[in-house]
Parts: C-alpha cells; structure tokens; sequence
C-alpha cells in the first residue's frame, strides 16, 4: 500500500494533475482551432465546385489513412530537418491535433447540414425567406443540433488522443508519474502499479462525462425527433 | 533522400510491420470476439454479465490505449502479473477493440426490427435459431461498416506499441531517426509502411460495405 501513499504524498497529486491539464489544454487549443477551421471545411465540402470538393475529400482521407502518431514524428522531426524550425513538443502537437480535428470536424459539419431534410430548404424558400435568413433561422439550428453530439465525442477522441504526446517528449501526466515513479524506487518500489492505475482513473473521469453528456443529448434528441 | 540509406534499412522495416500485423491482426480478431460475447450479454439483457459489460464499455472507451499499455506493462508486474511486450500489445488492444466492437455490433442486433423477431418466433423458431437464422446475418450487414471502421482504427492505434518496447514501425523510424538522423528516409519509410498496410484494408472495406448495400437493401 505504500505506492498509494506515495500519489498523495507532497505534491505528488497535484503534480499528475499539472501533468494531465499539458495534455488537456493541447486538446482544448486544438478543439478550439478545428470548431473554427472545421466549420470553413465542412461548407467548402457542400460548394458545388467539384474541384473544391475534391481537394477537400483528399485532404480529409490524406489525413484520416495516418495514425496520428505518424504525424506527431512528422511535424515533430520532419519539419524541424527540412525547414530548420525548432518546434517545441506542444507546438508540433498542437499542429497535428488542428489538421485532423480540422479534417474530422470539417466532415461532422458537412454531415450536420446534409441530415437536415431537403424540405427544410425548400420550405423556407416558400415562405420568402432569404438565402441567409434561411440558413440562420431555419437550417443552422437544426444542424448544430445534430452536430453537438458527435462534436463532445470527437472532444474526448482528442483528449484520449493527446496522451501520445508523451512519445514526442513533452511533460505531460505520464511523463511525470514517471518521475515520481522513479523518485521514490526505493521507498515504494510499487508505485508503478498505483501512479498508471490513477492516471488510468484520471482520463476516466475526465472523459467518461463527456461520453455521457453526449449521449443524453443525443437521447433527448432522439426523442424529440420520434 | 538517400536511396542507398533506404535500400540498406528496408527490411528493418518489413520486419517491424509483419510484427505490427501480427500482434494488430490477433488483436483484431479478439477484439470481435470479446465485442460478440459483451454484444450478446447486452442484447440479451444476461443479469450480472450485462453489468459487468457496461462497466467494462465506459471504462475501456474513456481511457487512451497508451495508457491501458503503461498499466498493463508497468504497472502490472508490481502486483506480480508478468506480461511480455507482445501480450501487452494484444491484450491491450483487445481491450479498447472489444468495446468498440460490441457498440458496433449491437447496434447492429438493435436495428433488427421486432416484428422480424416476432415473426420468427411466430413460425416456432428457437431463440438460438432466431439469433442463428434471423438476427444475426442481417445484424452482421449492418454493424459492418461500423466493424470495419473499428478495424481500421484499431490498426492505427497499434502506432503506441513502441510505448511498451515493441519493436514496430514507430520504434524502428525512431531507432533510425535517433542513429543517424536520417529523418528524411525514416519518415518516408514509415509513411509507406502504414500505406501499404492501411490502404489495401481500408480499400477492402469500402469494397465490401458498398456490396453489403446493394444485397442487403
């Protein structure tokens, strides 16, 4: 049991959490860079140009067929050789996790507007709505509806997805249970076991109320629309 | 780019991502088989084992795999539970796929309408043969998009094996990167490896779910 009493030892826990907040903060910037960019993606998706489409639908399966992190090694490694930039762990992070957010949020928002029935369109334009105030009164609530959902699940994909930063060398909620870990190899030779179980229970409680929520919004909206 | 540097460490390569089939491709496999088993227990509403299914589900889906690695391969043998790397890998694996799977495949069981059931049922059909006859072929259409999504996905994840000391193709490009900085070729290599394995699956997939549409619609 002394690897328990090593977590809340000092500053032991709020250190892992210090840790955990690196990864979470990297999710929350990147989350915040895809709403905006995805919201541009997912409407260039819906032009009638096909080229645009095109280069679009490329874009989101280039960046879909890699693991993520195979782009964290390319942004991390790569472009610090080819270009000579010194990108921090954070930054390369925070790079990689906006172009596939981008990419997976731009195909929830295309998705969104394509689940809102023709008729809706069509109906507005009967009733003399303009092109505008039909997609601000009548289309837009209707599919942010649908996309609030799948938008928290792609959030908890990210933070889940964040941890990998580890493996680029950025400090973060492993990195530093390891030190702990390390710190005390003497004194709680354990610890190991007890510093992943509580990382493992940290991600937990972070992700599963945003699981949860998303999936009580999806049954209030599932109810609403039967 | 260094053709020769390339030439010379390739079979690194194909060594790493054979291993990377391997120990996906168990997982995989296993994967569906513990999503199967949760799948039923839920479907059929089985008293303890549902609980013990859901638990599992939201603990498994809310957790990254790298994590589920670290506990499994440091933490563990502190409680006396030795495992190799290569179980690690699987088993770590087949524990984020199993949940994935089973919300796949049930909600593949879950859009079998009643009246089919009924029907069935009506006709003095077996529960075993409902599930065998009815349920199951037109449920397996139908979670199969979401399935081989799942596959795909679990693929890619297998990228945090190097974490717990598998030699895979992360760890052979860094093992080069870090030698003789030859990030260049290692990156490149690395990007073909996972195309070559990824791409012809990920086609496949595409080929069968269109097939599905047109038979099963």
């Amino acid at each position: 049991m002394e690897g328990l009493k090593i977590i809340f030892e000092g500053s032991n826990f709020l250190r892992l959490l210090g840790g955990l907040w690196v990864t979470i903060r990297i999710a929350l910037i990147s989350i915040g860079l895809s709403v905006i960019l995805g919201s541009f993606l997912g409407a260039a998706m819906r032009v009638r140009n096909k080229a645009v489409r095109a280069v679009c639908r490329a874009y989101l399966e280039i960046v879909r067929i890699m693991p993520q992190l195979v782009w964290l090694f390319i942004v991390f490694f790569g472009i610090v050789r080819t270009f000579g930039i010194n990108l921090s762990g954070e930054t390369s992070a925070v790079i990689v996790f906006t172009i596939w957010g981008t990419a997976e949020m731009g195909d929830l928002v295309r998705g969104g507007f394509e689940n809102v029935p023709v008729h809706q369109y069509e109906s507005s334009q009967a009733l003399g709505l303009t092109k505008l105030q039909a997609y601000i009164y009548v289309i837009f609530p209707q599919a942010i509806r649908l996309l609030i959902p799948n938008m928290i699940n792609l959030s908890t994909r990210m933070i889940k997805t964040t941890a990998l930063v580890s493996l680029i060398g950025v400090t973060e909620v492993l990195k530093v249970g390891k030190q702990i870990i390390d710190a005390n190899r003497f004194e709680a030779p354990n610890a190991a076991l007890w510093v992943y179980g509580t990382i493992f229970l940290m991600y937990f409680f972070v992700c599963f109320p945003l699981s949860m929520l998303a999936t009580a919004i999806e049954k209030k909206q599932k109810k609403l629309s039967a | 780019m260094d053709l020769a540097f390339i030439s010379q460490h390739y079979p690194l390569y194909v060594k790493a991502a054979v291993l990377t089939v391997v120990i996906g491709g168990i997982g995989i496999v296993l994967s569906a088989v513990v999503g199967l088993i949760c799948a039923l227990s839920r479907y059929y509403k089985i008293p303890v084992l549902r609980t013990i299914t859901v638990i599992y589900t939201e603990l498994s889906r809310n957790t990254p795999l790298i994590v589920q690695l670290f506990f499994l391969y440091f933490g563990l043998p502190k409680a006396g539970i030795v495992l190799s790397s290569e179980a690690c890998g699987i088993i770590g694996l087949t524990f984020l796929g199993g949940s994935y799977m089973s919300e796949s495949i049930l909600s593949g069981f879950q859009s079998i309408k009643k009246g089919q059931i009924e029907s069935a049922e009506s006709l003095g059909l077996s529960k075993a043969q409902i599930m065998r006859y009815v349920v199951f072929p037109r449920a397996a259409a139908a979670a199969m998009p979401a399935v081989s999504a799942n596959i795909i996905f679990l693929l890619k994840e297998t990228s945090v094996f190097s974490a717990v000391a598998l030699a895979d193709l992360m760890y052979v490009a860094k093992d080069l990167i870090g030698m003789y900085s030859s990030t260049t070729e290692s990156l490149f290599m690395l990007v073909v490896a996972y195309l070559i394995i990824i791409l012809p699956i990920s086609l496949l997939c595409s080929v069968l779910e269109r097939r599905l549409r047109r038979g099963g619609a």
